[in-house]
């Protein structure tokens, strides 16, 4: 009686094959996706680096393909540096507020939502994260336009006074929400709330109940225990929060073309270079900074073991 | 006992203030509904003076909706294969076996969703500048399917990381060969992981806009169209009407993975 069955076709010989050559199989699988995101994706990036080293011919407006620094040196004259500037300080302003409203949130689902709860709290929290982005956008324009529920919950109330009054503020003020900074920063930190909630809740969860416990016994009251033991072990999840919304501030041109003052954002630059100015090369050099500044940013929070908590 | 933290129930500031956050990131979308029915179709007042259901029939009507919206189901069925073919054979090759260069490509399948989208947008505008390729489908499509690779991953590689290697042997010792094994064994396991992963691909690929006004040229796919309405507005309540269209085709796919997939460690959704 013979121990091997006999191969049935092209199948069988192929898994013998895989059998004796695991490497074979493997390299197989992962061909195809490599091939793509090598190509489409790190190859589309090769090609921005190299746009960027390009530059317009200003009298002909036709991309010149030799390489230069020229570019360059204009993506650092005094307005686009402006551009620069005001992008990071919306991205850092919109991570402290998402930072700090999702920390409740973070906290009460980790901490002490149960059961059905849980569930609830959970499906709160991805159903904003995954339904559409412009909806969410529109929403926000219904809401802070001058006529809009805001402006009438104002009047109805009788704090219109209040609400001019803030609008009246320099720099962050306007015309109306849906004009100022203000505004901006609100949809900002609606919109990528979701991404801050997430990881934070993952790093609360995983704070033993023992040190608490053992906090308290040291003769620590709530606000130190929470200073000490909670906040602390919270700070990694709170970093890879931040680099969601501190990156998707970054790159986002959207939310300040609908909602804000006509001072323009980085994605924003890139989007009108690209497009009506026909500059690519300029518009690639703007879309290098937001890498540059993700590169600084995920180095500084690998030493803070922000992805552990990823 | 007060330092009973764990068992003592929340104070009612934090339950007020988690609350309030989760209503926060729920009711603003209830607006969107209310203004698709409302009778002032030249600015956002509230309320609504007035409520009506004719908007649904003059959208139903308006003949610049429907090539959009078939684009935008088209590109994001094709990108959705795609990413689904291309994320399971990359979750096959990662999840069992170590080898160089594994943290690196692992990087790599995550990058086009961590950058902002204006990157992956600007790069795919430079290549295609570059190499001189006309817009397309299929230049939405190649952006669409590189960051729903991602998505499909995710979830394919959670659920292959559960299942035990134990029952790939058996098949193999009951006589079964690989392709067998893949056939009655290995996709019905992975099946509800791969579908949960392929939902959410394509209510991601329905929804996006960024990357796709880089890559789109004069073509307008519905999240296009709805951009081009918040700029320059004419008949507002049909653009809600549009934005109730795009929330349900989003939301249905994403609730329907998260059941498919609910009960586990790998529920779907829990990063994007």
């Amino acid at each position: 009686m013979s121990a091997v069955l006999a191969e049935r076709g092209l199948g069988d010989r192929l898994t013998g094959l895989f059998w004796r050559r695991p490497n074979l199989l493997l390299l197989l699988m992962i061909a195809p996706p490599l091939i793509w995101l090598g190509l489409v994706y790190l190859g589309s990036l090769a090609a921005l680096l190299l746009q960027s080293f390009y530059y317009i011919d200003e009298f002909s407006g036709v991309v010149v393909p030799e390489f230069t620094l020229k570019t360059y040196v204009e993506l650092f004259r005094a307005q686009n540096l402006d551009i620069i500037f005001r992008t990071l300080l919306m991205s850092a302003s919109v991570t402290l507020g998402c930072a700090l409203l999702a920390f409740p949130i973070a906290y009460y689902a980790a901490r002490y939502a149960r059961g059905p709860w849980k569930a609830a709290f959970y499906l709160g929290v991805m159903l904003p994260l995954w339904s559409s982005y412009l909806v969410k956008v529109y929403a926000w324009k219904l809401i802070l336009a001058k006529e809009g529920i805001i402006g009438w919950a104002a009047g109805v109330t009788g704090t219109t006074p209040i609400l001019d009054a803030v609008l009246g503020l320099p720099f962050i003020g306007g015309n109306s929400l849906s004009t100022s900074f203000l505004g901006t920063w609100m949809v900002f930190v609606y919109v990528w709330l979701p991404y801050m909630i997430l990881p934070m809740q993952a790093a609360l969860e995983r704070v033993p109940l023992s040190m608490l416990e053992a906090s308290a016994d040291l003769g620590a009251s709530h606000g130190q225990t929470f200073r000490t033991v909670i906040l602390p072990l919270a700070m990694p999840g709170v970093i890879a929060g931040s680099i969601f919304t501190f990156s998707l501030t970054m790159g986002d041109y959207i939310i300040p073309q609908i909602i804000g003052t006509s001072a323009r954002f980085i994605g924003q630059a890139v989007y009108q270079l690209q497009g009506t100015a026909g500059n690519i090369p300029l518009a690639a050099a703007f879309a290098v900074v937001p890498i540059v500044i993700m590169l600084i940013y995920l180095h500084l929070a690998k030493r803070a073991g922000a992805f552990d908590a990823l | 006992m007060r330092s009973d933290d764990g068992r003592q129930g929340a104070s009612l500031a934090l339950r007020i203030a988690a609350i309030g956050g989760l209503l926060f990131l729920h009711l603003p979308i209830l607006l969107i509904f209310l203004y698709a029915f409302t009778i002032e179709e030249r600015t956002y007042a509230f309320p609504p003076p007035g409520l009506t259901t004719q908007w649904f029939g003059v959208a139903w009507n308006r003949a610049d909706i429907w090539p959009p919206l078939y684009l935008s189901l088209k590109v994001a069925a094709i990108s959705t294969l795609l990413a689904m073919i291309l994320g399971t054979l990359v979750a096959g090759a990662m999840a069992r076996t170590r080898f160089f260069g594994r943290e690196q490509i692992s990087l790599l399948i995550i990058l086009p969703i961590a950058l902002p989208g204006v990157i992956t947008g600007m790069s795919l505008r430079s290549a295609f500048a570059i190499m001189e390729i006309p817009f397309s489908v299929w230049t939405i499509v190649l952006g669409h399917a590189t960051f729903c690779i991602v998505i499909v991953y995710n979830n394919a590689v959670a659920r292959m990381r559960r299942l035990s290697g134990g029952i790939m042997e058996a098949s193999a010792d009951l006589g079964a060969n690989a392709f067998q094994t893949m056939r009655y064994v290995l996709l019905p396991n992975l099946g509800s992981a791969l579908l949960a992963g392929g939902m959410l691909a394509f209510a991601l690929s329905f929804d996006e806009v960024i990357v796709t006004t880089f890559t789109a040229g004069q073509q307008s796919t519905l999240p296009i169209w709805m951009l081009n309405e918040l700029v320059r507005p004419r008949q507002r309540p049909v653009t809600n009407v549009v934005a109730i269209v795009v929330f349900a085709v989003t939301f249905v796919p994403i609730l329907l993975a998260y059941y498919l997939t609910r009960g586990g460690s790998e529920t779907a959704g829990a990063g994007k």
